[in-house]
């Protein structure tokens, strides 16, 4: 497939944005039962800032993918069997409820809403984040889907696309978090470094694995079953027209093998093993690791984008049988 | 239930683009057209159609044989691209089973075009929005052609008549007959799509004659033709006996 640059950056910027919120609501429930320090309430807002943030730009992106924009709330219309529409519903949920989330820490404002037996407060906030929560999973799961949907891009239909879009979300938007609480000097870099680190290594498990299981996927469809002639030898002698058409441009990367592995060295490299090494260094360091943070998530977010490229052009897609051969 | 569609049969198309040029010029100048030529005298041209004609070698040399091969939207009768389109722009008729995009709700954002694996949904690039082969839906219906003339323009130009066009679910109808007694087969059946569209295969005309017919089977020696051969005025042998 054509990697289309709106798409890769909606899909990785959303994906930070909701692991950036997942990581600001596992440090308020860990701090909640009084695991891990709780810091100010503006750390949750920033962050929550934050999040909205890289969500509206990647939602921003998303609109040069459209060819009319201004139909945009189309989408929402049919949920009922599109992913894609899904996702167009979800997203701006999910910024809402962040926005919320945000707004209540903002304030400060976090009346109990009821209590629970053992004389347990529920929070606003906690309500808030538990839905937020629930969102950023439906969220992951829709986008991954549009992909994993579509069964004629086998490198895609696989429960492993929807994995790992989670993951990778997740350990971005982690590591995001953890420079977030280094510059905020919260005392949480340890925690959320560690998690960081676990979810970029499951990334690299579940992205290692689907690299393996593309690599031996059999194309289920065949010249043969294209023009539906059993003979071992076709050649396509004219597609049809000398010039380029949709079909030529949109299904096909036009990049060497080459180029195809060098970007997947560099995207394993650059998402996965820098930032794992500069996350590490992060915990131990005794001076402020702020810096060092920051540059883990920059590299793993252009190692990300570098991935997500890769995953559309791994993709092969069986209307290629068709336009091989140009006069 | 009425499915429309179209039988192609590569035994008789020539690959003369006629078919093309007439989807072509129907279409763009259709109500729902135009349907964009960009730089068509420039460098990189590029524009929409609906309608394709390919052309692939069967066999390696000496021994191959070409094929011509029309390609348009089959009209699938589970088409994977309707259900995955966020705004209800394509659909399939209940009526006759076309599928169609409506181009006042598309958003081009070309999601359908994943969903199809045969490569005949295209992007016009000056309207951004997704058009496909409509089965001259503004065509077979018009009350103000003749009869005779109310079927796509693509079936009308065809001058071998490669292109059958009718209901694939009335067993009495040109195209069921095709498909029935012509070896009629679906592309790509491996998805599922059940494409309403069929081909018929290249058929060639063969005797089959066993080594036995060619010489008499009662005459294993060959004893007939050294008997030598009877006088114009003789007897034949059908003359002397009447079993
Ligand atoms: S051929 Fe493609 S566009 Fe046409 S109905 Fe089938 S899947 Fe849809
Ligand atoms: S390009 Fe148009 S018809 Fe296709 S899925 Fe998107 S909105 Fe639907």
């Amino acid at each position: 497939m054509h990697p289309a640059f709106s798409v890769l950056f909606l899909t990785t910027l959303i994906g930070a944005g909701q692991g950036l919120f997942l990581a600001l609501f596992s440090v308020e429930a860990y701090a909640e039962l009084g695991l891990v320090p709780a810091p100010g309430s503006d750390f949750f807002a920033i962050g929550s800032l934050l999040s909205l943030g890289l969500l509206g730009l990647g939602l921003f992106a998303s609109f040069f993918h459209l060819g009319r924009p201004e139909r945009a709330w189309r989408t929402a219309t049919k949920w009922r069997t599109s992913w894609l529409s899904r996702e167009v519903i979800v997203l701006p949920a999910f910024m809402g409820m962040v926005f919320l989330y945000g707004l209540a820490h903002w304030l400060q404002f976090n009346p109990p809403l009821g209590v629970l037996p053992g004389d347990n407060f529920v929070l606003l906030t906690v309500l808030l984040g538990i839905l937020g929560t629930l969102l950023a999973f439906a969220l992951f799961v829709s986008t991954a889907m549009i992909y994993a949907a579509v069964k004629f891009l086998q490198e895609w239909h696989s429960p492993l696309t929807v994995v790992n879009y989670t993951l990778l979300g997740a350990a971005s938007g982690f590591t995001l978090a953890t420079a977030l609480a280094a510059w905020a000097e919260t005392g949480l870099v340890p925690f959320l470094a560690g998690w960081a680190i676990i979810l970029t290594l499951l990334g690299l498990v579940g992205r290692v694995t689907s690299l393996i299981r593309n690599a031996r996927i059999q194309p289920k469809s065949t010249l043969q079953t294209a023009i539906g002639i059993k003979h071992p030898a076709i050649q396509q002698k004219s597609q049809g027209f000398m010039g380029g058409s949709f079909n030529t441009r949109e299904f096909f990367h036009h990049r060497s093998p080459a180029f195809l592995r060098a970007v997947k060295w560099l995207f394993l490299i650059s998402a996965f093993a820098i930032p794992t090494a500069l996350l590490a260094l992060a915990m131990v360091m005794t001076v402020d690791p702020t810096n060092v943070l920051i540059a883990a998530f920059v590299i793993q977010y252009l190692g990300l984008l570098a991935e997500r490229w890769f995953f559309f052009a791994q993709a092969n897609h069986p209307q290629n049988l068709y336009y091989q051969s140009v006069s | 239930m009425t499915q429309l569609a179209l039988v192609i049969d590569l035994n008789v198309c020539v690959g003369c683009q006629a078919c093309v040029t007439s989807c072509k010029e129907w279409n763009t100048s259709g109500e729902a057209g135009p349907l964009v030529d960009m730089n068509p005298y420039g460098a990189d041209p590029t524009g929409t159609f609906f309608n394709r004609v390919q052309t692939f070698e069967v066999g390696e040399f000496p021994n191959t044989e070409t094929v011509h091969f029309p390609k348009s939207c089959l009209h699938c009768e589970e088409p994977p691209c309707v259900p995955v389109c966020p705004t209800g722009a394509s659909y399939k008729r209940k009526e006759d089973g076309i599928v169609l995009v409506d181009y006042d709700k598309c958003i081009g954002c070309k999601y359908c075009s994943w969903a199809c694996p045969y490569g005949v949904r295209e992007v016009d690039a000056q309207r951004r929005v997704m058009t496909k082969c409509t089965l001259c839906v503004d065509r077979i219906y018009d009350q103000d052609l003749p009869e005779w003339d109310r079927k796509p323009a693509c079936v009308r130009a065809c001058p071998t008549n490669a292109r059958l066009y009718g209901d694939i679910h009335d067993p009495n109808s040109v195209v069921s007959q095709a498909i029935r007694e012509n070896g009629g087969y679906q592309l790509m059946p491996e998805w599922g799509t059940k494409p309403a569209n069929h081909y018929l295969p290249r058929r060639k005309t063969r005797i089959t004659v066993r080594e036995d017919e060619l010489e008499r089977a009662d005459n294993p020696l060959k004893i007939d033709s050294q008997l030598p051969k009877p006088g114009r005025d003789e007897p034949s042998l059908d003359d002397v006996t009447s079993w």
